[in-house]
């Protein structure tokens, strides 16, 4: 569907900006009711609780990347004063196997990562953990644990293990292959390239052995014959720790055989099965109190693992246990994105539009479970850039390095970061302009993305807006003028980079929960994680708007699961702002009739007789009403599905069970996402960088940045504005150097520390970083906002690795990071000096 | 023995309020005793449980320590006072300007706010290795992890290594090289005053000590000599981050001209070596001759002449070619490249403020 826009670009001054035109709520600015507790330092995170007789643990790492535990002498440590216990792999329950939303059984995976293991499979995959009154108590006592270890093979880099007779990660094999013969998750098998494979290495060029991953659409062939040109480019992008500020601490204790859990997590009514499963226990006793969590980034989706540690000891010694995790600890088990090294083949016409393009993708997955960046960087590849034609193929290596997980953006910005490079040294050699080539490669409306289905059929987005967001960022962030600018000016180079950027944006089919209150009040019951970006408060402004009432006679609950939530999202994904304005949507609309049912019950007439607003049901042109506080009281003593003795039949099975514990509280109503969509969603970003690098030194300055985003309706601006911000640092951090350095000879990580592993502070991106939205509803959903997370994650780091390029050709470097050093040494040279698939150093 | 990080082990707590009382304490608990200053060293080694010192003695309560005195000859500051006192003082900002630029860099403001000048000096190398508490050389063990075929060593030495080849992290030491600092230091045997480059020991002297502090001794004071007061400065750090890291490499030059030659000069660099350097044979060479890029060039040559780069840290050599040159021909450097080094300290100053 062509949606066109005739709105102007808004200024360039956030503060100065209109949004929500139409609305009361959406699109203003108002103060979230976790903010001056976060700012004034009240907010109470994980680590803040205590409890009357609380115990402390600390966790014992690997020190080695793969070994096994012949025996543990724990006597010496347990005999000491204050110790109270130590628990290893053999006290952890099994994990559960679990049902899908869809009814099916999903298998615990014998590879999966659980609390606490005997054959460790990277350095610093947790051992054992020992409890005792205090902390330097269980140090102490950890120093008097003798562990007598069996050495395992190991491999750190998925390219020495796919070499032929290459160690593998462990017994069983090193690549996750999909089973051909039977559906399910996939399985860990081994994989050997041949020498004759591995002789595109020497020239710095990724091998393509055999791929156990592939899907192709369009004529590959014919793409490249048409072609003006056709650039054969390899790329690595780095392996990055989420590094939460917030350290995955967890707090447990037990009381009448219910676990209470304090921990931080994206999504908190989503975080109770999953602790469920761990533990191996009924969800209907579990209690998760996370009112603040310090990011996430797709670190802590439904927390992690590590957070039944406390509650297992905490269970064994009817005392309530705190687990601080520290930042070296953070470091290992915290989770991180896999790198990817990517082949892309890309032909372009004359004018830069792309012919066909083939992808060959090596995604290092770490020590568990298969990470499926891999798979999503070429459908994010297909979306963003609209190749005619396309194959990929790719392979999932595991190795002994630590977990990863989903980072913001997970495959979209390995794909951006592999792919954008190479559409700037396009632009360069057929002499067009970047934002130009980007234009004739941008997708628009109903996007068609990734592989045909079995029916033949490709995937569509609900809408797409980027190009009118590329055309005003370009004309925000001035870039004909910027262009015509000199390069060079003594030693300083200076450059401008632009990207494409997107990912996913939103989910369908979730619940809603609220309460009209005897005392007149609205309060939303809200089961969203609050991960910093305030989607958990503002979905609800939109369930305000529809119900006519002030912001000020809302209340929202959330973080404590005993407040009991309606079936929500996992805050992972970008879903929630569109899944959850969508369900806080249905249930307003819901209350709302269901307030003129109460009213044509207490007063005569029909329900369609009756209207909604200011705080009344009231007969449509005046005469008899309610107030909202006399409609609560009269769905109190109508009961049944008025104040939640019963739930509508379509809702899920968690909010059956929330409105059950509501019951006779108001008017209790809940509903069900059922609104229609046709399409994915998807938000979109066009983001621009401009860099000075001194050629001398290699140390180079961002200098400006601006990321234009296709987003759907601001729900928020001032949240909208940090997160697309934020997240475009966190892809920046990519390009500018935040990293692991591995030592492949011990297997281990040499840079645990923030001054080591350096993600990006304040003062390396531009003071007067800038952001803008279109602010155009998306069609496939009542309130037209999307998710706005990840999508600028990729743009963030490609359009700064654009700008070095502009700055300083296409020789220099063919990885991220890019430091001082790789550029002074190639500039140097010419060449890259640094072997282009040689990672982590 | 399991490992366990982030846990301080228990010492005892000591802290004298006088330089002479400090003294007798660490003289009197010999090499159990640990000094500590701003912490920002000590707590690293001691969270990591990898030293264990059975007292620790805290010179934060000793105010004589602190502070900085214009003296008849130049300026006297205790070793106890913060780098931001440092880069602050206005004696400091107008006549040795080049300490002041080098300590508004290090690190970031709340480091600077803790961390003192004495402490600066005297920190520990930054090798991951060693701080990761590898047994190495340095570490009283028999083998260099770093540098080895596949050791990771982008930021370790090209100059000095002697089985170590950690680098000397100060961004204080090259600007205290260059003004000709003394460093006062208490000892059993009365008070010794060192050129600044001589309070420092290379691995080939003795692996395990960074510095002449033997255990017992107490660096006091750093006094600066007016012999370099107003002279040309230069002073350039390269680092990953723009704020809270410690150098890939610094750079520091006092320069007095007369009619457009160099009429005297010195000159350091640090992160290059284990031991911070003075490029004497640089200085000697560009003496007589112009300030300008073509002795710059010469100097910068001269400068590399000798290095022995390890896998990852070959680019230190343009690196270091090209800093010299700047901190030679001094006045067009700053010029030319002084903007954006400006632009920075404002941002940083903006953010602190």
């Amino acid at each position: 569907m062509a949606v066109t826009n005739t709105k102007t670009s808004q200024p360039a001054n956030p503060n100065d900006r209109v949004y929500g035109a139409g609305h009361k709520l959406v699109g203003k600015n108002y103060t979230t009711p976790d903010l001056i507790a976060k700012v004034t330092g009240t907010s109470k995170y994980a680590e803040d609780f205590r409890a009357e007789g609380m115990l402390f643990c600390r966790l014992v790492l690997s020190p080695t990347p793969h070994g096994r535990i012949r025996s543990i002498d724990a006597s010496d440590a347990l005999a000491m004063p204050g110790v109270k216990a130590v628990l290893t792999a053999d006290d952890i329950p099994a994990q559960a196997d679990y049902l899908n939303d869809n009814g099916q059984t999903i298998k615990a995976s014998k590879w999966g990562e659980r609390a606490l293991t005997n054959e460790p499979v990277y350095q610093g995959d947790p051992i054992l953990a020992v409890a005792a009154v205090d902390e330097l108590t269980a140090a102490e006592a950890i120093e008097r644990i003798k562990i007598d270890w069996e050495e395992l093979p190991f491999v750190i880099d998925p390219l020495e293990s796919l070499r032929p007779g290459g160690p593998n990660p462990r017994e069983d094999g090193n690549v996750w292959t999909r089973p051909k013969d039977h559906p399910g998750p996939p399985e860990l098998t081994k994989l050997k390239w041949t020498e004759k494979d591995f002789e595109d290495y020497r020239q710095g060029k990724l091998p393509m052995g055999e791929a156990p991953d592939t899907w192709s659409y369009g004529d590959l062939d014919a793409g490249f014959k048409n072609a003006a040109l056709v650039l054969d480019e390899s790329f690595i992008t780095p392996d990055v720790s989420h590094q939460c500020l917030e350290t995955r601490t967890a707090m447990a204790y037990w009381q009448n055989g219910k676990l209470y859990l304090h921990t931080g997590t994206q999504s908190t009514a989503q975080t109770v099965p999953a602790i469920a499963r761990w533990m191996n226990m009924s969800p209907d006793n579990v209690v998760l109190i996370s009112e603040y969590t310090g990011g996430g980034f797709g670190s802590k989706v439904t927390g992690t693992v590590i957070m039944i540690v406390p509650a297992i000891l905490s269970k064994k010694l009817n005392a309530p246990v705190m687990m601080r995790i520290s930042r070296e600890e953070e470091h290992f088990i915290g989770r991180a994105r896999p790198s990817v090294e990517g082949r892309v083949k890309i032909g372009f016409d004359k004018d830069g539009k792309i012919t066909a393009m083939d992808m060959f993708t090596v995604c290092n997955a770490g020590a568990y479970d298969a990470a499926s960046d891999g798979n999503t960087a070429p459908r994010i590849a297909s979306l963003l850039f609209q190749p005619p034609a396309m194959r990929w193929r790719g392979v999932t290596v595991m190795t002994n390095t630590p977990t990863r997980s989903a980072q913001s953006a997970p495959g979209g910005m390995q794909a951006i970061g592999i792919i954008e490079p190479i559409l700037s040294k396009a632009a360069r050699k057929l002499g067009v302009d970047q934002v130009a080539l980007r234009r004739v490669n941008c997708p628009e409306g109903k996007a068609q993305y990734g592989p045909p289905n079995k029916e033949g059929k490709r995937a569509h987005t609900t809408s797409c807006f980027l190009k009118d967001a590329l055309d005003r960022g370009a004309e925000q962030f001035r870039w004909a003028e910027r262009v015509k600018q000199p390069k060079r000016m003594g030693s300083k180079a200076r450059g401008v980079g632009v990207s494409l950027s997107t990912y996913v944006g939103g989910t369908i089919g979730f619940d809603g929960l609220m309460v009209v209150t005897p005392e007149g009040k609205v309060r939303f019951h809200s089961g969203i994680g609050n991960l910093g970006t305030e989607s958990v408060i503002d979905v609800h402004r939109a369930a305000a708007e529809v119900l006519d009432v002030p912001w000020d006679v809302c209340e929202v609950v959330w973080g404590d699961t005993s407040r009991v939530f309606p079936y929500t999202c996992a805050s992972g994904g970008s879903q929630t702002t569109h899944a959850m304005t969508r369900a806080a949507h249905s249930v307003a609309t819901e209350c709302v009739q269901k307030l003129k049912e109460v009213a044509a019950k207490s007063l005569g007439g029909s329900s369609d007789d009756y209207e909604v607003a200011h705080q009344r049901v009231f007969r449509k042109g005046g005469g008899a009403g309610l107030s909202f506080a006399q409609a609560a009281q009269k769905a109190i003593e109508l009961g049944g599905i008025y104040d939640g003795h019963e739930a509508p039949p379509d809702v899920h099975k968690q909010t059956k069970q929330a409105v059950g514990m509501l019951a006779g509280r108001g008017l209790v109503v809940s509903a069900k996402d059922k609104y229609p969509r046709d399409g994915d969603t998807y938000s979109y970003v066009a983001s621009f960088a401009e860099v000075e690098v001194d050629v001398e030194t290699g140390k180079y300055y961002l200098t400006d940045f601006l990321a234009y985003a296709d987003v759907g309706t601001v729900l928020h601006p001032r949240s909208l504005g940090g997160q697309v911000l934020g997240r475009s640092t966190l892809g920046i951090a990519h390009a500018i150097g935040q990293k692991w350095v591995l030592d492949p000879e011990y297997g281990v990580t040499v840079a645990k520390r923030f001054y080591q592993n350096k993600p990006p502070t304040i003062l390396d991106v531009p003071i007067d970083m800038q952001w803008a939205a279109l602010d155009i509803p998306d069609p496939e959903t009542p309130v037209g906002s999307r998710g706005v997370g990840e999508p600028p994650v990729g743009g963030g780091c490609a359009a700064v690795l654009n700008a070095l390029s502009d700055a300083l050709g296409d020789e220099i470097f063919q990885r991220a990071p890019v430091y001082a050093d790789t550029i002074l040494a190639s500039y140097e040279a010419g060449r890259p000096m640094q072997h282009p698939l040689m990672a982590n150093i | 023995m399991a490992i366990i990080r982030d846990v301080m082990p228990a010492f005892d707590l000591l802290q004298p309020s006088s330089a002479a009382d400090a003294q007798k304490l660490l003289q009197e608990h010999g090499s159990d005793a640990w000094i500590m200053a701003g912490g920002l060293d000590s707590f690293d080694w001691l969270k990591d449980r990898i030293k264990k010192p059975k007292v620790l003695v805290d010179l934060s309560g000793i105010d004589e320590l602190k502070g900085i005195r214009v003296t008849g000859d130049g300026v006297e500051i205790g070793a106890m006072t913060t780098l931001t006192e440092v880069a602050e003082h206005p004696e400091i900002r107008k006549n040795y300007s080049v300490l002041s630029q080098a300590v508004s860099v290090v690190a970031s403001p709340q480091i600077r706010n803790q961390g003192t000048l004495g402490g600066n000096v005297s920190q520990d190398v930054r090798c991951w290795y060693y701080r990761g508490g590898w047994p190495c050389y340095r570490a009283g063990g028999n083998i260099c992890y770093a540098d080895t075929p596949v050791g990771r060593n982008r930021e370790h030495a090209i100059f000095g290594a002697d089985r170590c080849v950690a680098v000397h992290p100060s961004d204080s030491v090259p600007a205290l090289i260059a003004l000709d600092a003394k460093f006062v230091v208490q000892t059993s045997k009365g008070e010794k005053t060192v050129d600044a480059e001589n309070y420092y020991i290379g691995p080939d002297l003795d692996i395990t000590r960074i510095n002449m502090l033997q255990p017992g001794d107490l660096l006091t004071a750093i006094r600066i000599p007016s012999t370099w007061a107003g002279a040309t400065f230069y002073f350039e750090k390269v680092r990953d981050r723009n704020v809270w890291d410690f150098p890939l490499m610094n750079v520091a030059s006092a320069i007095v001209l007369s009619g457009g030659a160099i009429s005297r000069i010195r000159l350091a660099v640090n992160a290059v070596s284990p031991r911070p350097m003075r490029l004497k044979n640089v200085e000697d060479a560009v003496v007589g001759k112009p300030a300008d890029a073509s002795t710059g060039e010469m100097a910068g040559k001269l400068a590399v002449q000798g290095a022995v780069p390890l896998q990852f840290n070959a680019y230190k050599i343009p690196l270091m070619r090209n800093l010299v040159k700047r901190a030679v021909c001094g006045v067009a450097g700053q010029q030319a490249y002084g903007a954006l080094t400006g632009d920075l300290d404002t941002q940083e100053v903006a953010w602190n403020s």
